[in-house]
C-alpha cells in the first residue's frame, strides 16, 4: 500500500525563533514526535511551540470559550504525550495528527456542552496574527488566505456543509436535519466539497508555496 | 464507488459521523486501502482548515499546564517505548493506540496474524486499544511483575505485561480482579514474545487490585498460586 499524502499544510519553520534551543530547531516535527515517544519533554514543548498556536486557534472556533479550547489542547498535547510511540509517519504528517487529536477532541467537547454556533468569528476574538514571530504571523496569514481563498471556490451548499462540520461540530444527521436535506445529500456534498478543496490547495501549492526561509 | 461507506471517508475526516457510523467506517477501513488513502490526503485537507480557523492565540500559561501535566504523568508511567525496542506485538497495539486516539482503526492489520480474526478479538483490540489512547486514563504501576496497568475514568481497564515468559506447557495465565476477599476472575490469556495487552472485561473498582496468577488451562474459579504479576490499588 503506497501513500502519497498531497502537501497541503507546512507549518512553518521556526529555526530563527528557536536556534537557542539546544538542538531541536532543526528536527522536522516527525523527528520530535520520536522524541517524545522516549519521553522527551523538551521535544513536546518544540512541538507545542510550532502547533500548539494553530492548535489552539481551531479549538476556540469550534468552542468559542477559553476554558473549554485550552482542555481540548491539552488533552490533544497529553495523547500526544502518551501514544508518540504509536505515530506513523507514512499515515499522516505529525502537525496533522495532533491536529486530528485536537479537533476530534473540540468536536466531543462542544456536541457535550451543546453550545455549536456556525457563524465565524467576530473581528474581536479573531486573532489579528500579531502574536508570534513576524515570521510566524506572516505565514500564518498567508495561510489563511490560501484555504480561504480555496473555500471561497467552493459551490456554496458544499462550502456550508464543510464548514458548519469541521468549525461547527455539526455531524452529517445534524445538518440534514438543520438544513432540511436528505442525509444521503449531506454525505455527497461533504464528499465532494473536500474532495474539490483537496485539488484547489494542491493546484495552490503547484502554482508555488511560499514558506518563510530558515534563517539559522 | 464513490458512494456508500467509501463516501464516509469526507464525514470521518471532517468529525461529522455519528458514533454508529463511525464504528462502522473504522471497520471498514481495516480492510480498504482506497478509503486509507482517501483519508490520508483527506486529513491534509482538514489541517489546512485548521490553519484557516482564525482562532486567537493560546493563553502563555496553557503551555506551561501542559508541560508540568506531562511531566508529572512520566513519574508514574512505564513509557511504551523507553530506551529498547518495542516487540512487534506491543508496537502493534501501541500503534493501535495511536490510531484510536486520532480515530483511525486501520493499525489492526498489523495484528491480524497474532490474534484471533474474530469480531470479539477485534472488538477487545478496540477497547483496548481506546482505553491506552484515552488521555484522561490513569495509569497505575505494578507492585509485582513488569507493566503497567491503564484504567479510564469508568474503570475500564488494560493490563499491559511487558516481560513475562509464556505461561508453562499446559498452563494458562488468568487475571483477578482483587477488591474484597474473593478474587474475582477477569479471564484467560498468554503472551507473545512476552508481552500481554489483556483487556480486562469487567469494572475495575477503585482500591481493587488486578493480579495474575498461573493456573490450569480454561482457568480456575478461584487463584491457586500466588501471583506472577499485580498492581497497585486502583
Amino acid at each position: 500500500m503506497t501513500f502519497n499524502p498531497v502537501t497541503v499544510v507546512a507549518l512553518p519553520d521556526r529555526s530563527a525563533s528557536w536556534s537557542m534551543r539546544r538542538h531541536l530547531a532543526h528536527l522536522s516535527d516527525e523527528a520530535l514526535v520520536a522524541l517524545v515517544a522516549r519521553g522527551d519533554e523538551e521535544a513536546l514543548a518544540e512541538l507545542y511551540d510550532r502547533v500548539g498556536r494553530v492548535a489552539y486557534g481551531l479549538a476556540f472556533r469550534v468552542l468559542r470559550d477559553d476554558r473549554l479550547a485550552e482542555d481540548a489542547v491539552q488533552e490533544a498535547f497529553l495523547g500526544v504525550w502518551r501514544t508518540a510511540a504509536g505515530f506513523r509517519a507514512e499515515r499522516a504528517k505529525a502537525s496533522t495528527w495532533i491536529l486530528t487529536l485536537v479537533h476530534r477532541r473540540a468536536v466531543d467537547l462542544v456536541r457535550r456542552e451543546e453550545r455549536r454556533r456556525a457563524e465565524p468569528l467576530d473581528d474581536e476574538t479573531r486573532d489579528a496574527a500579531t502574536s508570534g514571530s513576524a515570521e510566524e504571523a506572516a505565514w500564518l496569514g498567508f495561510e489563511r488566505e490560501r484555504v480561504q481563498g480555496a473555500l471561497r471556490q467552493l459551490p456554496d451548499a458544499q462550502r456550508e456543509a464543510i464548514e458548519l462540520a469541521y468549525y461547527g461540530g455539526y455531524s452529517q444527521s445534524e445538518l440534514a436535519q438543520r438544513l432540511g436535506m436528505p442525509l444521503g445529500t449531506i454525505k455527497s456534498r461533504m464528499f465532494a466539497g473536500l474532495a474539490r478543496l483537496r485539488e484547489l490547495l494542491d493546484e495552490g501549492a503547484e502554482e508555488g508555496s511560499w514558506k518563510p526561509e530558515s534563517t539559522s | 464507488m464513490e458512494t456508500g461507506i467509501h463516501e464516509l471517508t469526507a464525514g470521518y475526516a471532517l468529525d461529522a459521523l455519528d458514533p454508529a457510523e463511525r464504528e462502522a467506517f473504522e471497520r471498514h477501513l481495516v480492510g480498504c486501502d482506497r478509503c486509507q488513502e482517501e483519508l490520508s490526503s483527506f486529513w491534509e485537507v482538514t489541517g489546512a482548515l485548521a490553519v484557516a480557523a482564525d482562532g486567537p492565540a493560546p493563553n502563555a500559561a496553557l503551555r506551561e499546564r501542559i508541560l508540568a501535566e506531562a511531566r508529572a504523568e512520566k513519574q508514574t508511567v512505564v513509557p511504551l517505548d523507553s530506551r529498547r525496542r518495542l516487540s512487534p506485538v506491543l508496537a502493534a497495539v501501541t500503534a493501535i493506540a495511536a490510531a484510536v486516539a486520532i480515530g483511525l482503526g486501520i493499525y489492526s492489520i498489523s495484528l491480524s496474524g497474532q490474534l484471533d480474526d474474530t469480531k470479539a478479538a477485534l472488538t477487545a483490540q478496540e477497547s483496548a486499544a481506546a482505553v491506552l489512547a484515552d488521555p484522561t486514563a490513569t495509569t497505575v504501576a505494578l507492585q509485582a511483575g513488569s507493566g503497567r496497568l491503564v484504567v479510564d475514568a469508568d474503570g475500564a481497564a488494560v493490563l499491559v505485561l511487558d516481560d513475562l515468559a509464556a505461561a508453562p506447557a499446559g498452563k494458562t495465565y488468568q487475571a483477578w480482579i482483587v477488591a474484597g476477599q474473593t478474587p474475582v476472575s477477569a479471564g484467560i490469556f498468554d503472551t507473545t514474545d512476552n508481552q500481554a495487552i489483556v483487556s480486562i472485561p469487567q469494572v475495575v473498582p477503585n482500591g481493587a487490585v488486578v493480579a495474575v496468577t498461573v493456573e490450569k488451562p480454561g482457568g480456575a474459579s478461584s487463584p491457586t498460586l500466588p501471583p506472577l504479576a499485580a498492581s497497585e490499588p486502583v
